[in-house]
């Protein structure tokens, strides 16, 4: 046993030093990159409470959900219509100017609802499993897309394909976050402010993972994935948990939603495609189903990956062949399903799979087939 | 009054009757075996009284309370345990959170407990580890209790099933062919472990293929066949009992 107290204060400095490292992170990003990285960045993060909140429902319980987009759609639409001048155009003597609420106020309300349909999705899907669920959770997350789309007649709710423009920004005690601000001495451009924000809001679902990760409710999550049978049998209520697990789910991305409509400053339903659904799963099984720090690897990744590709992909051509002879997007899909591949043939749990599934990888005994 | 009380149960599969009419009572404190040959009802038995299946006719009473109907985890919570013929553990988690999840049950903290993080989480959290790695000692698992399930032995998964099962603090435990796949050793050390069980207060209801386990511990035996039961008594009794010998041996007896 080591000194107890030296391991506490180890595991204390390291968190100092990684807090340290993220808020530097956007002037370092800035400095060496450019603004226009900050922006791939801050929408990395968003991607990333994404990805852990499908981590809830696909990684601990096990439930495999396709149509999750569906969730971060709400979020956005949420604000979308609650902080802009569309809904004047529905509704002119209630809302002459619009609505303009604050994010705090719709942050609860949009996570509310999104947990709400997390639950509608849930309760029919109880008795599915696998293929089977995927299917239907695909189907529904068309339907919200489809919905948004066509909810501009005959009353224009959602504006349809046009989608929902001049968002208000998201601004905190009346400090608007798309301007330059100077705070304590800094000057901080808009991406610095989202940047932190985000981080803020990712932190703190990374933080409500992690501690239902370690509870009864998570061990109860994984023993509904492992074995739905024998969990019942030892006492677990198995709809209820399920019901949770997809409403903590859904809440990650109508939070997630919100932000993104409050810094992208416009929504249509474009944004929310089954294409989406699939990147955001494949974040979580490529970074390690069921391990925060893997999800957030493989958000992360899957985030900037395509940036990267984007910002090499035409001047290396350029360079070398003087035309462009594969455009980025479907090199893009080309080299993401070879990773997959890869990904799945030589590290099935993931790239940062957990401590426990690493260790039932690299074990040699053969596991025992429990039916 | 008896702990478990089954009238006229009956469960049918398509045309199949795998249990007709079985009616037994268990009473407090004994080990009960259930025996018969393959396919005689023994699991569906075992299924219809942890909830897992509802049965097409009859009822049972557990500890005073009638059920019809109940959920698995309704079962689970007013004290009925099991561990399953085919091994059933969370084969991803280690040893130590499968018995923890057994205490789901008799725990009760909840989302914001658990984001909160708050001092009776703690407390419970630290007595539900306290209280599993004490009933993996009790059943005798000798590897480390971060094990996962699937890297242990046959008997020793057998035996997690069991502390799993016992974490949830049953009044009934059901056992489901515990000694299948064992050698001679572990099976005596689950005689052991089974009358242990006993001792500390807890009713088992056994089914077992192993006649000489059976024999050696168990106070009434029933014997089911083609989903009736055919015999009850002692075990003695039952051993001599002619239906049950023809139906061990395959002679027709109608
Ligand atoms: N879910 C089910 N669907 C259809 N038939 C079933 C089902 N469960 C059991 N049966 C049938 O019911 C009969 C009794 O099965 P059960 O598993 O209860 O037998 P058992 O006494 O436990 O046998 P064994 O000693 O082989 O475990 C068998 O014929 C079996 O095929
Ligand atoms: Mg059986």
């Amino acid at each position: 046993m080591q000194n107890a107290r030296e391991v506490v204060f180890r595991r204390l400095n390291k968190r100092i030093v990684l807090i340290a490292v993220l808020l530097l992170l956007p002037f370092a990003v800035d400095a060496l990159l450019g603004r226009g990285w900050l922006r791939i960045v801050d929408f990395a993060m968003l991607y990333i409470m994404l990805a852990l909140g499908l981590n809830i429902v696909v990684g601990y319980a096990g439930l495999l959900d396709l149509g999750y987009i569906a969730f971060f759609a709400v979020g956005a639409y949420c604000y979308a219509l609650s902080a802009s001048p569309h809904l004047a155009i529905a509704f002119p003597r209630l809302f002459p100017d619009g609505v303009h609420l604050s994010i705090f106020i719709v942050l609860p309300v949009s996570a509310l609802l999104a947990g709400g349909m997390g639950v509608l999705l849930g309760a029919p899907t109880l008795k599915l499993r696998g293929d089977y669920l995927a299917i239907v959770t695909l189907g529904f997350g068309e339907i919200i897309r489809i919905f948004m789309n066509n909810l501009n007649a005959p009353l224009n709710l959602t504006n349809g394909p046009q989608g929902i423009s001049r968002i208000d920004p998201i601004s905190i005690a009346g400090i608007s976050l798309n301007a330059t601000q100077r705070i304590f001495g800094f000057t901080l451009p808009s991406v610095h402010l989202y940047f932190y924000l985000f981080l803020f809001f990712a932190g703190l679902v990374v933080f409500v993972s992690q501690r239902l990760e370690r509870s009864r409710i998570g061990r109860a999550w994984m023993a509904i994935r492992e074995d739905e049978i024998a969990a019942s049998a030892m006492g677990i209520n198995t709809r209820n948990l399920k019901l949770l697990a997809f409403a903590m789910g859904a809440a990650f991305g109508g939070i997630s939603g919100t932000l993104f409509a409050g810094f992208q400053g416009f929504v249509s339903p474009e944004s929310f495609s089954l294409m989406e659904s699939v990147m955001v799963l494949c974040m979580v099984v490529l970074g390690g189903m069921g391990h925060i720090y893997g999800v957030i690897l493989g958000g992360l990744l899957l985030a900037l990956l395509p940036e990267l590709l984007r910002h090499s992909v035409v001047p290396v051509q350029q360079a070398l062949f003087g035309k462009t002879i594969i455009d980025p997007e479907s090199l893009r899909m080309l080299l993401f399903g070879f990773a997959l591949i890869l990904v799945m043939l030589y590290r099935p749990a993931g790239l940062w799979p957990s401590r426990v599934r690493r260790r039932e990888l690299s074990s040699d005994e053969r596991p025992n087939e429990s039916a | 009054m008896n702990l478990l009380e089954l009238s006229r149960i009956g469960k049918r599969f398509g045309g199949l009757n795998a249990l007709t009419d079985v009616s037994l009572h268990i009473e407090r404190g004994e080990i009960y075996g259930l025996i018969g040959p393959n396919g005689a009802g023994k699991t569906t038995l075992f299924n219809v009284i942890t909830g897992l299946y509802q049965p097409d006719s009859g009822e049972f009473h557990f500890n005073g309370k009638s059920y019809r109907g109940a959920k698995p985890h309704v079962l689970a919570g007013d004290g009925i345990a099991r561990t399953f013929q085919n091994i059933r553990l969370f084969a991803n988690l280690t040893a130590l959170e499968n018995v923890m999840i057994g205490r789901h049950v008799r725990t009760r903290a909840g989302v914001m407990g658990s984001i909160m993080n708050s001092q009776a989480t703690r407390l419970e959290e630290k007595a539900c580890r306290d209280k599993a790695s004490e009933l993996l000692n009790m059943v005798g698992l000798k590897k480390p209790h971060q094990t996962l399930a699937k890297n242990l032995s046959y008997g020793e998964q057998r035996r997690l099933e069991i502390a799993r099962a016992l974490a949830t603090e049953p009044l009934l435990l059901a056992l489901d062919e515990p000694a299948a796949g064992m050698n001679a050793t572990e099976t005596e050390n689950l005689k052991a472990l089974i009358n242990a069980i006993r001792d500390s207060g807890i009713t088992v209801l056994l089914i077992e293929h192993d006649v000489k386990l059976i024999m050696g511990l168990c106070d009434r035996v029933a014997v089911l066949d083609y989903g009736r039961k055919i015999a009850e008594g002692v075990p003695d009794e039952v051993r001599n009992d002619p239906a049950v010998i023809s139906a061990y041996l395959g002679v027709d007896g109608e």
